[in-house]
């Protein structure tokens, strides 16, 4: 038998507290906020589906943001098959983050598409 | 045609494409509205393709470039990012660049 998915609820760690704990060992980020931005989306009450994640890391000098992205995609990977649709994504260096002063962009609304 | 070369073809073809959901007039997902509206502030004629009308692509581009989430943005056939990283070059005027560049590229 197949074992069915139960949408961003898995055992009793959400998915802010597993998306942090994959980044805090993979990346030992100097600063780490984990958002869970789900209610601003067009999802069934309670998912665990949309987050930001602002991560200082020395790890990203040198990389692309791209490459940053890319990085921070793969620690998630495992994640986006349990119902993780969206990630918000401020990668910064120390270096950067001290330059806009420890600030990070507003997420947009929601405008319905889904899925 | 295989769903994948679709996708290469489109991105060989158009010096610049967006992957969204909706379109730049009617979008249909805030992420998708503002990479949109950054590429439009760039002056620059750029193609889309709404994700949400064609269920094929919508399933299978994660896997072109191996990037999970949409909106996608490809200049000169290499994924450039998704909102986040088109916003960010944008505000740093790289995206104008990119874009300007690209757009006089094409033959």
């Amino acid at each position: 038998m197949t074992p069915e998915k139960q949408p961003g609820n898995t055992g009793n760690r959400s998915m802010k507290q597993r998306l942090t704990s994959l980044i805090q060992e993979a990346l030992q980020p100097q600063h780490l906020e984990v958002i869970d931005e789900s209610h601003m989306h067009n999802v069934p009450k309670g998912a665990q589906s949309h987050f930001k994640i602002v991560v200082v890391s020395n790890q990203f000098e040198g990389l692309s943001l791209v490459n940053r992205h890319r990085m921070v995609n793969s620690l998630a990977k495992p994640l986006f098959d349990e119902g993780l649709h969206a990630l918000a994504l401020h990668t910064m260096t120390p270096e950067q983050w001290q330059q806009k002063g420890g600030t990070f962009p507003k997420s947009p609304p929601c405008m319905g598409g889904g899925k | 045609m295989d769903v994948l070369e679709r996708i290469k073809e489109q991105v060989d073809n158009n010096p610049i494409v967006l992957y969204m959901k909706g379109t730049p007039q009617f979008p249909q997902c805030g992420f998708s509205s503002r990479a949109a509206a950054a590429l439009q502030d760039c002056g620059v004629e750029f193609a889309y393709v709404n994700i949400l009308a064609d269920p094929e692509i919508f399933e299978n581009l994660p896997r072109f470039a191996d990037w999970p989430t949409f909106p996608q943005l490809y200049i000169k056939g290499e994924l450039v990012g998704g909102c986040d990283i088109t916003l960010e070059l944008h505000q740093t005027g790289e995206l104008q660049k990119m874009t300007a560049e690209a757009a006089a590229s094409k033959s």
